[in-house]
């Protein structure tokens, strides 16, 4: 794999005009940035869930795993535990990760969790045409709910919020600038970092039913108690950055500066270290 | 007629998928619990049907949308135990998923009925036919059925139903299918009248209850507590192969009641044989290639050539004495798999079972075991025939195939550097 092209030869069987190719766009901008501020390409790994969103995964020249729906995110952590000098980002769908992987967003949250994780949030399961997700507003009418679902949708940020990610923005697939510049800050966060990318899936939604609505947050909240009322008050079309703040992540908690592949235990290490114990018997 | 009437389904004739064919069945069944989440090739079984329970025209059915398939069997457990009967559709990788609450669901002896439009195993990612996921589920208890063409998806959810809640029965039941090739592909399906199939299906279960599975307020009841070894837990288990294997028997009564009321008839209910009676070369296979294997045995019998082919119906319980029988008319017999059963003495998980059905019979029939269509890989009848003409020259040589992969023919495989 030869990692100076950005984009693959793969065909892009993205519908025209579908909001994922600015977060493809984005993402491909952001890495030379990256790059600039001393991230190597090669460290970059990435996970992608099932749907069109995780499409991205074969047209971005990173390398990584196709993971199953829902399961990126648990295997993002894996990658970064195993190795922390990586710096790990997963692609997943407002189903896939609020959904079927609901549990692993949780949970990476939590433990802030060095990683960064796009949510592509179109509101709709689109591989699958067009049924209601966990962040779909009540009434939408999909193939799986003809009369119109009848639940509440989450509130991504909020849920991140409070179950402890550090790194809390929302972006729009049209405001590109903006997606790439928080694509960069994400990267570079330490801690969990969380993108809330509203991505029209043109195939079962308008671009005008976005593109007029959406509004920058106009202070961005200092504290977790203004984060919460900004992300509470401000409604799906609010972009911007919600909240960043410094936690412990979780593989410094872990293991300190270790890391299990660049700084392996020598044999030797592991035996003087069981003679200390046995020692101290 | 009445307005409520009309809501029920007469007897007619539609040309539909696959898919829509098994929520009509599902429909028929008067099922009165769904849950689904939708996955490529499954999603337009779970449409359909939300399209009836939105639409009025499953009156009485409850549809719960759930954000996975572990929730789906899990809440479909919930619905059966309290005394519904119930529906699920899925494919591959929701299968998978579900397999923690597939083994509760057969443990708990609950009549499921679940269809599955099967899809290859990731990675690599693959969504077309491949029956790897159903056979995935085979230790699990469940009873498992394939379908050949679009009116059998119909015919045997049906069945299955009977079967599955014969009281001496209680357990659940995959109906599979080829993912696209049958799910999305359309052909005529006889609807049957809503009567008869009331007729044939036992009465829903809140109509007679089922005593021994059912939470009941004036009876209450505990499922699933531990047991610890010098329990009943071996017994249970024991019980379940035990059913399994008196199953066989009550699948083959289904299938002649099945025939005896609307008509169409599916062998034994177990096995169906195409020319295999004055055969002398066979082949066993399973799933839609079934129905284009008999294209290619009449091609070949036009030829001259006496060969005939079994097509298996179910997979658990296995046939095994059926088997036998298919085994004693030929001199050679292919085992023709489309699915995979890594480190299996063969490769292939129904032709490793055929060759220990036939451990100690003192059956001389030589077996080939072959895999084709493995991902939704196409096979035509072109290529069937040579399959079978392999056997021929088996038979008149007397020797294997030289291209043998530890030995079974995967045909039509690529070249790996
Ligand atoms: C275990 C499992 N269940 C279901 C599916 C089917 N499936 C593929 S993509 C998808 C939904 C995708 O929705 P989302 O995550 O929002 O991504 P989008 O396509 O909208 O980008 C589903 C249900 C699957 N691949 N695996
Ligand atoms: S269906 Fe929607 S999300 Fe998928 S490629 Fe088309 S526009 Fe994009
Ligand atoms: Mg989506």
């Amino acid at each position: 794999m030869d990692l100076n092209k950005s984009e693959t030869d793969v065909e892009n069987t993205w519908c025209p005009g579908c909001g994922n190719f600015a977060i493809l766009q984005a993402v491909k901008k952001s890495i030379p940035k990256l790059e600039e501020k001393g991230i190597k390409r090669s460290d970059i790994v990435m996970t992608a869930g099932i749907g069109c969103h995780a499409k991205i995964f074969d047209y971005l020249n990173l390398s990584g795993v196709y993971s199953l729906h829902g399961r990126d995110i648990a295997t993002i952590q894996g990658i970064k535990i195993a190795n922390p000098d990586l710096k790990v980002i997963t692609f997943s769908g407002d189903g896939n990760g609020m959904g079927e992987g609901f549990a692993h967003t949780m949970f990476a949250a939590k433990r802030n969790m060095d990683m960064t994780m796009v949510l592509h949030h179109n509101d709709v399961y689109a591989l699958t045409t067009g049924q209601f997700t966990p962040l779909t507003e009540k009434g939408w009418k999909g193939p799986s709910t003809p009369k119109g679902s009848f639940e509440d949708p989450f509130n991504a940020l909020l849920m991140i919020l409070i179950a402890g990610g550090t790194f809390i923005a929302r972006c729009y697939s049209g405001e590109l600038n903006h997606l790439t510049e928080t694509i960069i800050k994400a990267i570079e966060h330490k801690g969990f970092s969380f993108i809330e990318v509203i991505q029209p899936a043109v195939s079962y939604h308008a671009w005008t039913e976005y593109k007029d609505k959406m509004e920058f947050l106009e202070n961005e909240p200092s504290n977790f108690e203004e984060a919460l009322l900004a992300i509470r008050k401000n409604h799906k079309f609010t972009l911007g950055t919600f909240y960043n703040s410094k936690k412990p992540v979780y593989h410094e908690q872990l293991y300190g500066e270790h890391n299990p592949i660049t700084k392996k235990v020598t044999q030797e290490k592991r035996i003087q270290k069981l003679e200390k114990i046995l020692n101290n018997l | 007629m009445s307005k409520a009437k009309e809501f029920v389904q007469k007897k007619e004739t539609k040309i539909i998928k696959g898919n829509v064919a098994a929520a009509y069945a599902a429909k028929s069944a008067r099922v009165q619990v769904i849950s689904a989440y939708p996955i490529t090739p499954q999603t337009t079984v779970v449409e359909k049907l939300s399209e009836f329970v939105d639409g009025g025209l499953m009156p009485g059915t409850q549809y719960i949308r759930v954000e996975s398939e572990h929730s789906v069997m899990a809440s479909v457990i919930g619905a059966s135990i309290a005394g519904t009967r119930t529906f699920t559709a899925t494919s591959g990788q929701g299968l998978f998923y579900m397999n923690e609450m597939i083994h509760w669901a057969a443990g708990t002896r609950l009549p499921i009925v679940t269809t599955i439009a099967s899809r290859g195993a990731a990675p690599p990612w693959n969504i077309w036919a491949d029956f790897s996921d159903v056979i995935n589920a085979r230790d699990t208890g469940w009873m498992s059925a394939f379908c050949a063409t679009h009116q059998e998806i119909y015919d045997e959810i049906l069945m299955s139903y009977k079967v599955c809640e014969d009281h001496d029965v209680l357990l659940p039941k995959f109906v599979a299918y080829g993912g696209f090739i049958l799910s999305h592909t359309s052909k005529p399906v006889i609807l049957e009248d809503q009567d008869l199939v009331d007729q044939y299906l036992p009465p829903l279960p809140d109509e007679k209850g089922w005593p021994q599975i059912f939470i009941d307020p004036d009876r209450p009841m505990m499922h699933g507590n531990l047991i610890m070894p010098s329990g009943f837990y071996s017994e249970f288990r024991m019980k379940i192969q035990d059913t399994l294997m008196k199953s066989k028997e009550k699948i083959k009564v289904a299938t002649k009641e099945f025939e005896k009321i609307f008509g169409r008839s599916y062998g034994n209910g177990l096995v169906e044989e195409y020319h295999m009676d004055d055969a002398d070369v066979g082949i066993i296979i399973y799933g839609d290639l079934a129905l284009q294997m008999e294209q290619a045995i009449d091609d070949l019998r036009e030829e001259g050539y006496k060969v005939g082919m079994t097509k298996l119906r179910h997979y658990r319980p296995f046939p095994t004495e059926d088997i036998i029988e298919v085994a004693k008319k030929v001199e050679v017999l292919g085992v023709m798999d489309r699915g995979t059963a890594f480190g299996s003495p063969t490769g292939g998980p129904v032709s490793s079972d055929v060759l220990a059905s036939l451990y100690n019979t003192g059956i001389t029939t030589k077996i080939l075991p072959m895999m084709a269509g493995i991902g939704g890989r196409e096979v035509n009848v072109e290529q069937q025939k040579e399959e079978i003409k392999t056997l021929i020259k088996m038979k008149e040589t007397g020797e294997l195939p030289d291209n043998l992969i530890h030995g079974t023919l995967w045909d039509g495989i690529l070249e790996v550097k």
